[in-house]
């Protein structure tokens, strides 16, 4: 073996040895109902929040759909198993009192947001982002409410909503996702417990980034959290979303639904950091992450736009989608999905073209290290109607290792004559030039991988907000660098 | 779509007919040939008809073709006429070796059942091969085919009668293409399942030219499977043309398996057909393999076409081309399926993989999976695929020169197509097929209009 070769090896076991940094546990009394999955639990989760009749129903309704339903089998990954009867489907952090401000929230619950770097404190206003942390599957805290609220914008918790504004969520819960849709929507529609919900009123473009911060805390449960996005004639927003959870051996579960509504030439900026504890270097714990995210563009020349960099999960089952209603209306899907040791994602985009002149773009970067399985799987379907719509979709892959696998699956359906579909993939590998001339000019082999893997995936992190921007390229860094074999 | 209960009771019926009336048939025939039968019955009894659940078959409803209720031909047909008299092949100028199988079954005018060619290489009928070559054919025959998961190839394995039989033996060279004609002719509606077994050995060198034409206008069912072996250093050329009638369905399932170094092109145009599903399975083997696979359909009316292409790179250092394209009209329907597979440890290898259509009816619907399944770093894949119309720069590059809006779409059509017709390195097919195409783009040759079985009004009146 060559010095050479030697180096990289040595990088590469660094590397894969590097921690993961959000793996504490936060010490915090927990309000948990038993484990176990029946009607019985349904029924307890909706009292427990005390939630009207209407959502009550809703939840059985979904939850008969879902015994009816089987766990889906058609996604490139392997996955044991789920018995979902030992999950807890409910977990609080319990609640004293109600919370006036920041001194009163228990100390422990601020220092885990410390750590995690989410700016509930007031001092941290300067950078900005209204936050909705939720931890444990219950929002905790929203910030900036009463900035926003002035403006008209709703920007509170699931059940705050349910509360206040119950007809907004009557109109809005299932349309994009109906609980029938698929096993993971119906059993997070039965049993969810809590998310964040944001309405932005006509014309109103919001001042600051909205932001979700997701954590699993205690052992054993399942979140299910669900967000609920409308953006209404020409608003516009952004909307952030992070997760972390502790590292534990055993696998937890997160099933969480997003649904936006985006109406007459509004706009909404989805971006996502996922970053769920992704199990040991042996594949041993880790969280399954299936989520079920969908927007439409109802109104005409209206816009979503999904970026997200998945670093995280033992498993990531996940397709960002957009319904292109409107006439005139864009989707963009912007992913890089990074894999290593024993993780396994199968994640991609759905865009379903119904409007004429709708255009999409979907960029897909993929990076597989390890023994890890990165899988692209991706629908374009345009309806007769959609006269002359577009779609340009590249999905990339990058191996580094040759015990890893890169797998492409794009689905495309065609149904007029004025449309044009391109589909792009290519797999590669760093090559051994890139490296040499970068090694040529002075700089190592380690910051040379990161280089020519920040520059692979630039295309999609240029999308993120600055704020989650810096955030991810270290993300990669920390999930990647060096890992060429 | 189907439900599961009615392929239970298709497949039934297929164990009751191999159980009853073929029964006769196996007991005929040597061990080895008893095995394959039994063990296909009872892998087609477990695996079943795909159907729309099946990813690789989600576009098109196998199990629904198979509910009509056809004849399944079991003995050859027997004809009274001179069959030449009644098909001519529409090249003439192309020199061949002619093969003729009649609803699934060898047809020799001379009863000659398998001949010794000049350059050593043996050709005819795979039930004479049985009798005459049973070390050669029991060494190949299924061994390719066994390995899939496919409930056609079982079934087809099941019942295993007939075919066309291909040794070329170390270093030989097949001094003229060889050219296997498949008829469907019957006054009923039949199914045939005819069976393919083609061996090239070291060295050896030869170009086959398939050709699906049916001559009467019933309802015909095809299922077939042909299997081609190339060993060290072959090189092999394979033109399929499939040219049947709109109320024939046509299933092919082809088998390639590679050894080191060996050249394998293949290309399958589908230039008519009620329904057609190609399946293509090719196995890179060893090193230094080069495997190029070729489509081009033209479908118009309710024609469907389906492609599904699986390429297995094994072992390190092989190539393989894909490249599909159609052109589809009226409510015509196409789809593309391919999957190239890298092994672990299959380094450098290099795939390339693409389909192309092109819609001229808001009808006409595509669906398109070009699909990569990576586990090897060091290679160089890609893979693209394309649907939409004729590029508007182009046309107008083209008007802008004093072409006519008519006359440049042509050009640039013709040009789409012929890119997979100029791969065809027999001379007079490649002159022939580059004629049908240009007519039939041109619309004045669709071949409908000159063709006496009139289908289409045979098929509204069912």
């Amino acid at each position: 073996m060559s010095n050479k070769e030697k180096d990289q090896e040595q990088i590469l076991r660094d590397v894969t040895q590097t921690d993961y940094k959000y793996g504490f546990v936060t010490d915090i009394e927990n309000d948990m109902i038993p484990k176990g999955l029946s009607e019985e639990t349904v029924r307890l989760i909706s009292a427990k929040k005390n939630e009207p009749e209407w959502m009550l129903e809703f939840r059985l309704k979904a939850y008969q759909q879902f015994l009816k339903m089987e766990m889906p089998k058609w996604a490139h990954l392997n996955i044991p198993e789920i018995d979902l009867q030992e999950v807890i489907y409910y977990s609080a952090p319990k609640e004293k009192k109600e919370v006036k401000s920041l001194d009163e929230v228990d100390p422990e619950l601020l220092a885990t947001f410390e750590k995690l770097g989410i700016s509930l404190d007031e001092q941290k206003r300067l950078s900005g982002i209204a936050v909705d942390a939720v931890i444990d599957s219950v929002s905790v805290k929203t910030t900036f409410k009463e900035t926003l609220g002035e403006m008209g914008i709703i920007f509170c918790s699931f059940s705050e909503a349910i509360k206040d504004h119950p007809d907004l969520i009557k109109k809005y819960l299932g349309a994009v996702v109906p609980p029938s849709d698929n096993y993971f929507a119906a059993l997070n529609s039965a049993v969810f417990s809590d998310g964040s919900f944001c309405y932005i009123p006509k014309g109103v473009r919001c001042p600051m980034e909205l932001s979700t911060y997701f954590r699993i805390n205690a052992a054993n449960t399942g979140q299910f959290e669900r967000t609920l996005i409308v953006a209404d004639d020409e608003s516009y927003v952004s909307y952030l979303e992070g997760c972390t959870a502790p590292q534990r051996d055993e696998n937890q579960l997160h099933a969480a639904i997003v649904e936006i509504i985006v109406e007459k030439e509004a706009e909404v900026k989805y971006s996502t950091v996922q970053n769920w504890y992704p199990g040991d270097k042996n594949g041993v714990g880790g969280i399954y992450n299936f989520v079920t995210k969908r927007g439409i563009c109802r109104g005409e020349s209206s816009k979503i736009s999904w970026t997200q960099v998945e670093t995280g999960s033992a498993v990531t089952w996940k397709y960002p989608s957009c319904i292109l209603k409107g006439d005139n209306s864009v989707g963009e899907f912007y992913s890089v999905a990074v894999t290593n040791n024993h993780q396994q994602a199968d994640t991609g985009s759905k865009m379903i073209h119904i409007g004429k002149n709708s255009k999409s773009t979907i960029i897909s970067k993929g990076i597989s290290a390890g023994f890890s399985q990165n899988s692209y799987r991706g629908l374009v379907k345009v309806l007769k109607g959609a006269k002359e719509s577009r779609n340009y979709s590249q999905c990339d892959s990058l191996l580094l290792g040759d015990k890893c696998g890169a797998h492409t699956f794009p689905y495309l359906e065609v149904d007029n004559r004025s449309a044009i579909v391109e589909h792009e993939a290519t797999t590669s590998k760093i090559s051994e030039d890139q490296i040499f001339y970068c090694n040529q000019r002075g700089i190592k082999t380690e910051d040379a991988i990161g280089l020519i893997v920040n520059g692979y995936a630039k295309e999609v992190l240029n999308k993120l907000p600055m704020e989650f921007a810096v955030e991810a390229q270290k993300l990669l860094q920390v999930s990647l660098e060096g890992s060429v074999g | 779509m189907i439900i599961k209960e009615e392929i239970k009771n298709i497949v039934s019926e297929f164990e009751a007919l191999h159980s009853g009336q073929f029964a006769s048939v196996v007991a005929a025939t040597p061990a080895f040939l008893k095995n394959i039968y039994n063990q296909s019955i009872a892998k087609f009894k477990s695996i079943g008809l795909p159907n729309r659940k099946n990813e690789n078959y989600k576009y098109l409803d196998i199990a629904n073709l198979f509910t009509k209720n056809y004849e399944k031909a079991i003995t050859p047909t027997q004809v009274k006429v001179d069959i030449n008299d009644i098909f001519k092949c529409d090249v003439p100028e192309l020199d061949t070796n002619a093969i003729i199988i009649l609803n699934g079954f060898y047809f020799s005018p001379d009863g000659n059942k398998i001949n010794t060619l000049p350059s050593g290489a043996v050709v005819g009928s795979l039930s004479q091969a049985i009798i005459d070559y049973p070390e050669l054919v029991e060494k190949y025959l299924n061994k390719s085919a066994e390995k899939s998961d496919e409930g056609l190839v079982a079934l087809n394995s099941a019942f295993i009668q007939d075919g066309v039989f291909i040794y070329v033996p170390k270093d030989a060279k097949l001094e003229k293409p060889l050219q296997i004609i498949h008829l469907m002719m019957e006054s009923k509606s039949i199914m045939a399942q005819h069976r393919n077994l083609f061996v090239f050995e070291e060295g050896s060198e030869g170009k086959v030219v398939i050709c699906d034409h049916s001559l009467s206008p019933s309802e015909f069912l095809t299922n077939s499977v042909s299997e081609i072996f190339a060993a060290e250093n072959a090189k092999i050329e394979v033109v399929r043309m499939q040219n049947e009638h709109n109320s024939s369905k046509q299933l092919t399932n082809t088998f390639i398996d590679q050894q080191k170094d060996s050249d394998v092109i293949i290309n399958t145009l589908t230039l008519h057909g009620g329904t057609v599903r190609n399946n293509l399975f090719v196995n890179l083997n060893d090193e230094g393999c080069q495997n190029r696979a070729y489509g081009l359909n033209l479908t118009d009316r309710n024609q469907q076409v389906d492609n599904y292409v699986y390429i297995n790179h094994a072992k390190p250092n092989c190539h393989s081309t894909q490249l599909y394209k159609g052109v589809l009209d009226d409510e015509a329907k196409g789809a593309f399926s391919g999957r190239i597979f890298v092994a672990p440890d299959a380094q450098k290898t290099e795939a390339f993989q693409n389909n192309n259509t092109m819609l001229l009816t808001d009808d006409a619907q595509m669906r398109s999976k070009p699909q990569l399944e990576i586990y090897a770093d060091d290679v160089k894949c890609s893979h693209g695929s394309t649907s939409g119309q004729l590029d508007e720069d182009a046309l107008f590059y083209m008007k802008a020169r004093g072409i006519g809006d008519k006359e440049a779409r042509m050009l640039l059509m013709f040009a789409f197509a012929h890119e997979i017709i100029s791969k065809i390195s027999v001379e007079p097919l490649f002159e022939r097929v580059n004629n049908l195409v240009e007519k039939r783009l041109r619309g004045e040759m669709s071949r409908c209009n000159n063709c006496m079985m009139a289908c289409d009004t045979n098929q509204k009146n069912n």
